[in-house]
């Protein structure tokens, strides 16, 4: 049943016009744009790659959350969901792990090259790629806290990232600071923290996720 | 506890506020305005010169900025644990206030740092965690505002400022971690340790914005009650 | 009085302080107030048959 509802998912997610190649090209294009702002000094945009990848990260991830779970809202059939014997709390937990695996997991396959166009070593291109593998699951999960929160709002993908940004900064700031970190050689156990805050996000958005889902549901 | 679940009643709210409202607000007035006196009066300080005169501004504003996030997210939990109107009505006014004295505290902050830092803005942890603050202040209102189902409206507020108060320390903690990394040398600003003639100001002036908060959040409680009896008389009254 | 008004070399900064939060404040207040003698009025307008 999760199984059958994660596959399902993730079909959704990754068939023609799917938002995982978008989120993917999104990320990709933003990365483009830097080069051309900044100026094309690669010890400049080897100081500023962490960062500008992070953010280009989240925010292609934030971009298709808004329909995590809006498309099944509109059709009727998240009522099915939530009328079958699983708990919306494991339904949140697998749409979670279904967007991750469909804009995380892409997004952190994707990021050594760009860390290498931006210039980055080797050793702090493997860390960004880390950070990400380790600190986008947060991106999902609170994201679909925010998602669930703007369920009945018309055009909620508006607000949805002013709710969520703000929540969202530990995140950018451990993971890039994990990437500066191994840029100084000066280890401060960013990594660590990324690894917490992860874990607990993860842990705890499915509930209030479900909550979210489920006042929308009532009435 | 028990008189707490007694004023959580709409019509004995009215009641109580009523009478507690005007002594409230005189304390309030002749509070500030004697902590205002003394900050005014206060002898500059031996390092930071007239300047410190901002910090009877900033420090209140900052202080209840961040009370006022807590009470919203306590009034939050009841509103989710026990269904109550009032708690609903509670948090909700409580947002615009915690925004007005967020946006005092950044300005007040900033325009203390020019001297201090030599700019006006600096990535310092209070700044920068006051800042999201803002937006988590912002969010919750524009969600409010989203959504035209009051009930609902209400529940998703409520699980958005409790995501929000948990996530609060970790944001702090985050950003505290991120400037102490930087390795720049930032003034504190508050300075190690304050001179008695500054304590009287700042705790007066503390005390008396923590009253000013408490006497708008009642006039706003208040006024959201009226305006709600007022539209439930619309609708049961179809003339 | 001219040292209270030039605050030391700051006045540039203790002065819009100042301002900004009785201008803050006072908007918050007036605001506030407004609102709730509108909604007094709106009750008051509808209990009148």
């Amino acid at each position: 049943m999760i199984g059958a509802l994660l596959w399902r998912d993730v079909r959704l997610a990754t068939r023609a016009g799917g938002c995982a190649a978008l989120a993917l090209a999104f990320f990709a294009a933003v990365a483009t744009l830097v080069p051309l702002g900044i100026g094309t000094d690669l010890k400049l945009l080897a100081r500023v790659a962490a960062g500008v990848l992070w953010v280009a990260a989240v925010l292609a991830a934030l971009l298709s959350l808004d329909r995590l779970f809006q498309a099944d809202f509109e059709d009727g059939s998240l009522d099915l969901i939530a009328l079958s014997p699983l708990p919306l709390e494991t339904v949140s937990a697998v749409k979670i792990g279904a967007h991750w695996l469909t804009t995380g997991l892409p997004l952190t396959i994707l990021s050594p090259l760009l860390g290498t166009m931006f210039g980055l070593p080797m050793t702090a291109t493997w860390m960004l790629a880390l950070s990400l593998l380790i600190g986008t699951p947060p991106v999902s999960a609170l994201g679909a806290i925010g998602a669930g929160l703007t369920l009945s709002v018309r055009r909620g993908g508006l607000i949805l990232p002013l709710l969520v940004l703000p929540l969202l900064a530990p995140a950018v700031i451990f993971g890039a600071g994990a990437v500066q970190e191994m840029l100084d050689g000066l280890p401060g156990g960013a990594l660590f923290f990324l690894a917490a805050f992860s874990l607990a996000a993860t842990l705890l958005s499915p509930f209030a996720a479900a909550a979210a889902v489920r006042l929308n549901l009532a009435g | 506890m028990a008189s707490m679940f007694a004023l959580a009643n709409p019509k004995r709210f009215m009641d109580a506020s009523a009478q507690v409202l005007p002594w409230l607000a005189g304390t309030a007035s002749l509070v500030l305005v004697v902590g205002f006196f003394l900050g005014f009066v206060a002898p500059p300080d031996y390092q930071q010169g007239d300047t410190v005169k901002i910090m009877f501004l900033h420090v209140p504003a900052a202080w209840t900025a961040m009370m006022a996030y807590g009470l919203m997210a306590l009034t939050s939990l009841f509103s989710l644990v026990w269904r109550h109107p009032l708690a609903d009505v509670a948090a909700k006014s409580a947002a615009p206030l915690g925004a007005v004295f967020t946006v005092l505290g950044l300005v007040t902050g900033s325009l203390w740092g020019r001297p201090m830092w030599g700019t006006y803005w600096v990535w310092d942890a209070r700044l920068t965690s006051f800042l999201l603050l803002l937006f988590l202040y912002l969010g919750y209102i524009a969600l409010w505002n989203a959504i035209d189902d009051e009930v609902r409206a209400a529940r998703a507020a409520s699980i958005l400022a409790l995501v929000g108060a948990v996530n609060l320390p970790i944001i702090e903690f985050s950003v505290n971690w991120h400037t102490l990394h930087q390795g720049e040398s930032i003034v504190r600003a508050d300075g190690p340790q304050i001179a008695t003639v500054f304590l009287w100001p700042l705790g007066l002036t503390a005390l008396g914005y923590t009253l000013l908060f408490f006497v708008l959040w009642t006039i706003r409680i208040r006024t959201e009650i009226l305006e709600r009896r007022a539209r439930s008389m619309m609708l049961g009254e179809p003339t | 009085m001219s040292g209270l008004l030039n605050m030391g070399g700051y006045a540039a900064f203790v002065w819009p302080a100042y301002g900004v939060t009785v201008l803050g404040l006072g908007v918050a207040i007036a605001l506030t107030l407004r609102a709730y003698a509108r909604a007094k009025g709106r009750l008051a307008a509808l209990e009148k048959p």
